[in-house]
């Protein structure tokens, strides 16, 4: 099955390195608002999210464009989008839940994540793999352990809390 | 290109502005960032110029590699002449405000004037607007930049900033970006509230073209891998700098009651590991927090525990919020650390000038020359956390006789204090030490003695020498790129190899700061990461401007001298010990009380140390009063400054 990429947020450090290798690839330009992947950021709250295209499975986007630029690519699971065909009306930015369709407003197109053919360069430069690229059959079991890490913690709390009663 | 990015003049008092390209030659000779700074500083200034006054030129630039694909370009420098020192004042800090303004066009500022009303800048993809700032003034650090936000409607804006303690002009306060990013020492952020400046806002969507870009990117990652496996980032990155404090500490660097210990005992409780035990809750298991780019990301993220400001995000504490407020004032505790980091990062101060100055003021009340009438009835005694935390306070706001005169820095309150108070301020050029005891080692010594601001760890520190290398592998490092045979010494207490050691180091750290990248990015505190054979080509690849290492050398030692020619004209002299290259007496007279075997009972000696000196100037082309030789002058092609190339 075709890799998916999975944000992990809570370890993102907010370095913002994803936009610029994303850009630079893409673009071989150093300009965040051509990079597909977004780092939104909470400073207060010392909480960075990166966010980027979900690759949805019954995606908006494709569903709203007027003209079928968008489609489905089944190998690499990814929602592609053709040049060729689009007319720049920015439907799928209006739609797209996530913000993660974009409007590149120098060149005047829209832009997303292609998952770089296959080798994303925002997981290959994040060293904490805040972002990384992985089976969608993996993508929730390291969370799951770290709940049940956190569960356990608690109740371990809990039976102290009742032992001191 | 990054090559395109503009220079901007802003008068501030007649609101002119004018924007200039920066001529390939001038990059050059100068590169970027602290160096194009400095040549910049010595032509936009007159002799004599009151550093509070609005024929100082304040100049704000990133590197030559800003935002470019290297790694971590995040540097913003700062300069001016410094209202604390009256020499050369620089600033240097990290976050995302350097390249926000390079996206926005712009690679310098020079800013001279004074503003009538309180006002900021808004720089924003090739136009600078100077507006009302009248809404923000009086605002903290934090809240100036989100009201900046606000009011710009764009939450994407980075702000640097002067906090409270800028606009009550304290000799030594910070410029300021994010939550706790700081321009710290020589006043800076002073500089700022003098000119009614209070923000510069900075939003671009420029294209900055990368010269190379698939090689650019396919070079960042391996000169990232490089930096990322040098087992003092890993460790930074997971702890941050705090974690130097035990090794420190325990072998008896740490300055403790001002001076007169080198080791702070009982302090495990401001151990990183201890700090992020009672802040777990709060911040979760991972709580690293990066600068643009940087995959060392050391800045460490808590929430403060307990007290008034319990509850606060906070970022650090650094090492050096360690030692300004747990060990030079002896309050080894956790939270007055927290505490008093969170209120210098509001206020934007520097903490290092602030630990120091209260621990100076707690030894004076000791020894009675500061009374409990100067202090207004506080108990201004070594250990005594809350007096920390009052002072912080007094300063920023200059509350109290007391509070007022340490806001003028070490030298004006030493002379306004009187008695024989000068002879306990821990100063080089007016700028008070950082928290280490260098007195069991002479080449950090020398260091401290010949920094350009004044008395620094992060102008030319040899810190790897308390690693006690091989030789042969000092000598691969300190043969780079120019050959060096004298002697090198494994040794932390030896006097010999360290004059060429420390002149390397300033040039390394000159190299760094025009490129705008990160120190911990290159031979600081680990002894395998870049230096100047590595430079040439991140530079090629990015700019397109083709420079052999030797060439970076001959750029750091230029935009050096440039530096010592701001300083000599503004009156350094070499054994003055207020403006010169020279060490407080008790470096020479005090032997350390604590510490390693090799760390205890230790002085600096006076006739090696100026020996040393001797050898550095020679090193560096000077003469024996420390004035450039005229050759040196004409060999690095500064003969005629100023010159008004831009």
């Amino acid at each position: 099955m075709s890799k998916a990429l999975y944000i992990n947020y809570e370890k993102c450090t907010g370095c913002r390195l994803c936009e610029l290798v994303c850009a630079v690839k893409h673009d071989g330009i150093s300009n965040p608002t051509r990079s597909r992947i977004r780092v939104m950021k909470w400073e207060m709250e010392g909480l960075y999210i990166p966010m980027s295209c979900q690759q949805c499975q019954d995606a908006p986007c494709m569903n709203a464009c007027p003209v079928k630029a968008l489609s489905r690519d089944e190998e690499l699971g990814r929602v592609v989008h053709d040049y060729d065909i689009c007319i720049g009306c920015r439907t799928c930015v209006s739609v797209c839940p996530f913000g993660a369709m974009s409007f590149n407003a120098i060149d005047r197109k829209v832009i997303k994540c292609d998952l770089c053919e296959g080798d994303p360069q925002c997981v290959r430069f994040c060293d904490r793999k805040a972002v990384d690229f992985m089976s969608p059959d993996d993508v929730s079991i390291d969370k799951k352990r770290e709940a049940a890490g956190r569960l356990s913690k608690a109740g371990k709390q809990a039976s102290a809390l009742v032992a001191e009663l | 290109m990054p090559l395109k990015r503009k220079i901007a003049y802003i008068n501030l008092t007649t609101g002119e502005i004018e924007t200039k390209p920066i001529p390939i030659e001038v990059r050059k000779k100068f590169l970027g960032g602290r160096g194009l700074d400095a040549y910049l500083l010595y032509n936009h200034t007159k002799k004599g110029c009151d550093p509070y006054g609005p024929d100082n030129a304040l100049i704000v630039s990133g590197g030559i590699l800003t935002a470019t694909c290297a790694s971590a370009t995040a540097r913003t420098h700062i300069m001016a002449k410094s209202p604390l020192t009256g020499l050369l004042g620089s600033a240097n800090m990290g976050g995302f405000f350097a390249p926000e303004m390079a996206w926005a066009g712009f690679h310098h500022l020079v800013i001279t004037g004074k503003a009538e009303k309180p006002v900021y800048l808004y720089i924003h993809n090739g136009e600078i607007n100077i507006r009302d700032a009248r809404g923000i003034w009086g605002k903290s650090v934090t809240d100036a930049q989100w009201a900046i936000r606000d009011e710009l409607g764009d939450q994407e804006v980075k702000s640097m900033v002067c906090g409270p303690a800028g606009e009550n002009l304290v000799a030594w306060a910070n410029v300021m970006t994010g939550i706790k990013n700081s321009g710290g020492r020589t006043g800076m952020g002073c500089v700022m509230g003098s000119k009614n400046l209070k923000a510069i806002a900075a939003r671009g969507t420029m294209d900055i073209k990368i010269a190379h870009p698939v090689e650019a990117l396919e070079y960042n990652k391996g000169f990232i891998d490089h930096i990322t496996s040098a087992k003092v980032n890993q460790t930074q990155g997971t702890l941050g700098t705090p974690f130097i404090w035990g090794a420190t500490n325990s072998w008896g660097g740490i300055r403790c009651r001002n001076f007169q210990y080198n080791q702070c005992e009982y302090a495990d409780d401001m151990e990183p590991e201890r700090i992020d035990e009672i802040c777990e809750e709060t911040m979760g298991p991972y709580h690293m927090a990066g600068c643009f780019g940087c995959q060392v990301h050391c800045r460490a993220q808590h929430k403060i525990p307990s007290g008034p400001y319990a509850g606060r995000y906070e970022e650090g504490p650094e090492y050096t919020s360690q030692g300004a407020f747990g060990g030079e004032t002896d309050t080894p505790r956790a939270l007055t650390v927290l505490v008093g980091n969170h209120l210098v990062d509001q206020y934007g101060m520097d903490n290092l000038e602030t630990g120091s100055m209260i621990a100076w003021a707690m030894e004076l009340y000791e020894l009675g020359i500061l009374t409990k009438k100067d202090t207004d009835g506080l108990e201004l005694t070594f250990g005594n956390d809350d007096a920390v935390i009052e002072m912080i306070d007094r300063i920023c706001f200059r509350k109290g006789w007391l509070g007022d005169t340490l806001a003028k820095g070490g030298i004006q309150a030493s002379e306004i204090i009187g008695k024989n108070s000068f002879d306990y301020l821990i100063q080089v050029k007016g700028m008070n030490n950082l928290h280490s005891d260098e007195r069991a080692t002479p080449g950090l010594a020398l260091n401290i003695a010949l920094a350009s601001r004044g008395s620094d760890h992060l102008r030319s520190r040899p810190a790897i020498d308390l690693y006690h290398l091989p030789e042969p592998v000092l000598r691969k490092i300190y043969s780079t790129p120019i050959p060096y045979d004298g002697p090198l010494s494994s040794e932390h207490t030896e006097y010999i190899g360290k004059p060429w050691q420390v002149f390397w180091q300033e040039n390394c750290y000159m190299a760094v700061d025009c490129l705008g990248i990160c120190k911990y990015h290159t031979v600081f505190l680990g002894a395998t990461l870049p230096n100047f054979e590595h430079w040439p080509k991140v530079l090629y690849l990015n700019t397109g401007l083709e420079m052999t290492p030797e060439e970076i050398w001959e750029v750091a030692r230029r935009c050096n001298m440039m530096e010592r020619l701001f300083n000599l004209r503004e009156g350094l002299t070499r054994n003055d010990l207020k403006k010169g290259d020279m060490l407080n007496h008790r470096y020479f007279d005090e032997p350390t009380r604590r510490g390693a075997p090799d760390v205890v009972g230790r002085v600096i000696e006076k006739d090696k140390f100026i020996k040393m000196i001797d050898e550095f100037y020679e090193y560096k082309g000077l003469d024996k009063e420390g004035l450039p030789k005229a050759e040196t002058l004409k060999e690095l092609g500064i003969e005629n400054e100023p010159s008004h190339l831009v």
